[in-house]
């Protein structure tokens, strides 16, 4: 059964944006995600609102596939299941490795259901009663499964579900993240790395709440995770603590800003909404598309070829800034040396000659202008 | 990204067409590459799904797993593409020439093939997939439990070798194809999307009653033009989820064997489109003429594939699984080399290359408007020299000083001291230049004819060095395993053969 979301205390801006769809809730990933393009308030926004970008995106025209393969969710599952089978043997003795423990036993809480209640409250609050616990005793030995933890994003509440918590280690709590690229020869892939340690930050800030929540001194949650990948082409389990402490800046920082998004949607329109529901009779959205336009527009965004990986808005705001013009379609190397530009047939034509450069533009304009007159130059044979 | 890159992104966005941003082509083509698309296994570290190979446009080759989860396939997979890399590198390794190497008491006679092997790949995350094949391949045992056939170990030393090469610029023995033609034009959009051949294609090649964005566009769309791989579409995946159980579960030979062959049917249609799409991607860069520093740079290469092929046929030891200290640090220094090298002879053999460093002022370009072809100077030790001057005038000094040595394209051989920059009435700059070497052994004036730029002559001048040799090269016994062997070869361990095989 999935998890069920209460509702949350969040803005009612925020949740008149959404309509009468259910909530989507915050994970690591769509925070971490929001680090990547930390200026968009656009995806902020419509994070915050827990509005369900895919539909959304659906519903303004072509989409972004972000499908799993079947054959990397069977793999990542099956992994995760070997980790933990004969109760969690593998990941007791990579924790032993890894960390130095001494016990070679230790108790698992599996808190992906309590009772039969696989909701998050239940969960949450399971979690922090056995970490009150964890935390009184010095020598508790209790691994925490999919504990859930809670963490105030920008005013909403968000449920997040690390892998593991690791038992209590040198007076230590250490999170544990669970992959299935490999790591050869003691190397993996340094771009998934980073994105599970964004993730580990996230995790990390979230525990800490949690126990500051209950009393408990958060720093009891060690700025270094704990990262579990199969092992060259097989899949027994290698695990390397990774330092986490530049992901935490990143992260707390994003969430600082996440503050404002409320001010941003406060600047809507009070009747502005982007339920993407459908009228059970006849069938059709109940908001027409171009409404959900003129809301999604009046939110600022702020694209570049990077939310291509990660948006599920990204066709439509890539659209949008060629529609514009807009430099940042051609990365960012092009769009930082063009300061000043807003668009790139300006730049062109600025370039050409065929427009008169403002003072700020002189000097790029200039530039540019022997670059185009060197190209044409050199490209018809004018060989030195 | 240079201006001039930018400049001709800007050009692309506004015609929906690529844009050249060199004049000739800066990589060796081989009479007879060898293809290759890998397709992995999503999720796996590193599971061939499939491969299509071959030197022929007309006849690829469809190698396949039936069932990818096993490792007897695997195996079995990279038995079969061995059969199509080893002969195909071992055709290069008869024919071969006798050269003089180094200098004086040193030289030598050595030998090295008149050609090598060239493997093109569609991007640079192929090559990083073929590596990994290289290492889970080049460790193998060929007997004992779960033996391999011999031709697996050696797959992965050349793959390994092949992908180790990839990381020179100066090399062509192992290139991605999206890599090559982003070198060659620059497009209207991002390098992300650039990493994705059809879309870059679309740009520089589109259809024709399309442009480029257009082209581009429709490139992403996985039903009508599938990802160049190793990374396979999703959706696709899920439909080989569904035959991949029919193989497993067939209840007959008759069955499983017509469940293989809508398997590979499916595959083929997957990987046609690439494979078409990099030969046509080859011609285009076919199309330009070489640059002229691309033959030595192929015969490096030769001397490469000389050195590897001759170690492995010497039974060589598989490439360790780390590097050791002393073998990184010359890598490094070789790796610094080649950029160096890459650089400077990209702009010597490119005006439009060259225009990068007229636009930062270490080049200059002008019209020589005095010449002295026959001036001598006195030497400090009396002897009269023949040292010709001229004048060049040029719209902008850039950042040429007096007293700098500058050389010019157009005679790579010969050396020219800037006396000095004056400017204009008009506004241009006068640039004195003293001309030394490149005269042939004549002393005496003047000249002969062509050896120094003439009156009206439209020359350049660059303070950027023209690449030589690195001083030391390491001798045999230190050099890296990839000409012989590393100082402390070697040994293979039970723990690099050691793999799980469930
Ligand atoms: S795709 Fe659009 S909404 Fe998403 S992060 Fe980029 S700019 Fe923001």
């Amino acid at each position: 059964m999935p998890p069920t979301s209460p509702q949350a205390p969040g803005s009612i801006r925020l949740d008149r944006l959404r309509g009468s769809m259910e909530r989507q809730d915050y994970s690591a990933r769509k925070i971490t995600a929001l680090t990547v393009n930390p200026g968009c308030e656009r995806r902020a926004v419509l994070d915050a609102a827990g509005i369900d970008k895919s539909g959304l995106a659906a519903r303004l025209g072509p989409t972004a596939p972000f499908g799993q393969s079947p054959f990397a969710i069977t793999r990542q599952r099956a992994f995760e299941e070997q980790l933990k089978a004969n109760g969690y043997a593998e990941l007791i003795t990579l924790l032993r490795a890894e960390l130095e423990v001494p016990v070679a036993e230790a108790a698992v809480a599996d808190l992906n259901t309590v009772g039969e209640n696989a909701g998050w409250w239940p969960r949450a609050g399971e979690t922090r009663r056995l970490l009150g616990a964890i935390a009184a005793d010095h020598d508790a030995r209790v691994i925490l499964d999919h504990p859930v933890l809670t963490l105030n994003v920008a005013g909403t509440n968000a449920y997040l579900v690390p892998d593991a918590v690791s038992h209590r280690i040198g007076d230590h709590l250490y999170i544990v993240v669970i992959k299935s690229f490999a790591a050869v020869d003691g190397q993996a892939d340094a771009g998934k790395v980073a994105e599970a340690a964004k993730q580990a930050a996230v995790y990390v800030l979230a525990l800490r709440s949690v126990l500051s929540g209950i009393g408990v001194d958060p720093t009891l949650v060690a700025e270094k995770f704990l990262l579990v990948l199969p092992k060259d082409f097989a899949n027994r389990p290698y695990g390397r603590l990774v330092d986490l402490r530049q992901q935490l800046d990143a992260v707390r920082h994003q969430l600082a800003r996440l503050g404002r998004v409320e001010e941003r949607a406060a600047t809507l329109p009070p009747e502005a909404t982007l339920d993407l529901s459908t009228d059970p009779r006849t069938g059709h959205p109940t908001v027409g598309t171009d409404e959900l336009v003129h809301t999604v527009e009046a939110l600022p965004h702020l694209y570049g070829p990077r939310c291509l990986d990660m948006c599920e808005l990204s066709r439509y705001c890539r659209d949008a800034a060629l529609r514009d013009g807009d430099p940042a379609h051609l990365g960012s190397v092009v769009r930082d040396s063009l300061p000043g530009l807003a668009s790139t047939a300006a730049a062109y034509a600025l370039a050409r000659g065929e427009l008169n450069p403002s003072a700020a533009q002189e000097e790029v304009a200039a530039l540019l202008g022997d670059a185009v007159r060197l190209r044409t130059l050199r490209l018809a044979g004018g060989a030195a | 990204m240079s201006t001039l890159r930018v400049a001709a992104a800007l050009e692309a966005a506004a015609t929906g067409r690529a844009a050249p941003v060199t004049t000739v082509r800066h990589v060796h083509l081989a009479d007879r590459p060898l293809v290759l698309i890998p397709l992995s296994l999503a999720g796996e570290a590193c599971a061939p799904l499939a491969a299509m190979v071959g030197t022929d446009r007309d006849a690829p080759v469809l190698l396949t797993v039936p069932n990818p989860k096993d490792r007897t396939d695997r195996f079995h997979f990279a038995a079969r593409l061995a059969g199509h890399v080893l002969p195909y590198c071992e055709t290069f390794a008869t024919d071969t020439e006798s050269y003089e190497y180094g200098r004086g008491k040193a030289r030598e006679l050595r030998e090295r093939s008149t050609d090598a092997p060239q493997l093109i790949v569609p991007n640079r995350a192929g090559v990083g997939f073929l590596r990994l094949l290289g290492r889970s391949t080049r460790f193998r045992r060929t007997e004992g439990p779960y033996a391999v056939d011999p031709a697996v170990p050696r797959l992965g030393q050349w793959l390994s070798w092949f992908t180790d090469q990839n990381e020179f610029p100066t090399s062509s023995l192992c290139v991605g194809l999206t890599q090559m033609l982003t070198a060659h034009w620059a497009t209207g959009q991002s390098p992300t999307e650039d990493a994705h051949l059809p879309a870059l294609m679309g740009w520089i090649d589109p259809p024709p009653d399309t442009d480029g964005p257009t082209a581009a566009r429709q490139a992403e769309d996985p039903s009508r033009f599938p990802p160049a791989g190793p990374t396979t579409d999703p959706v696709f995946d899920g439909m080989l989820t569904e035959l991949y159980t029919a193989i497993g579960q067939a209840s007959s030979e008759r069955r499983r064997a017509a469940a293989i062959r809508q398997l590979e049917e499916q595959l083929r249609t997957q990987l046609l489109p690439t494979w078409r799409l990099m030969w046509r991607g080859l011609d285009l860069l076919e199309e330009r003429s070489a640059g002229r520093s691309v033959a030595s740079r192929w015969q490096t290469d030769r001397d490469r594939f000389t050195g590897f092929a001759a170690y492995v046929a010497d039974g060589g030891l598989p490439q360790g699984r780390w590097e050791h200290a002393s073998g990184a640090a010359r890598r490094l220094a070789r790796l610094e080399d080649a950029a160096d090298r890459y650089a400077s002879e990209r702009a010597f053999d490119d005006p439009l290359v060259m225009a990068e460093y007229e636009l930062t002022g270490e080049a200059v370009v002008g019209v020589v408007t005095v010449a002295n072809p026959s001036r001598t100077v006195v030497s400090s030790s009396g002897r009269r020299l023949l040292r010709p001057s001229l004048t060049l005038t040029v719209p902008h000094s850039g950042r040429l000083r007096v007293g700098d040595e500058v050389r010019s394209p157009a005679r790579t051989g010969q050396k020219a001291e800037v006396l000095a920059i004056r400017r204009t009435e008009e506004g241009p700059y006068e640039i004195d230049f003293e001309l030394s070497g490149g005269m042939g052994r004549s002393q005496r004036p003047p000249p002969p004819p062509g050896t120094v730029p003439e009156l009206g002559d439209e020359v350049c001048y660059t303070s950027l060095s023209v690449f030589t040799l690195p001083a030391a090269l390491p001798d045999d016994a230190s050099t890296p395993w990839t000409h012989g062997g590393p100082p402390q070869p070697h040994a293979p361990t039970d723990d690099d053969a050691n793999e799980a095989w469930e």
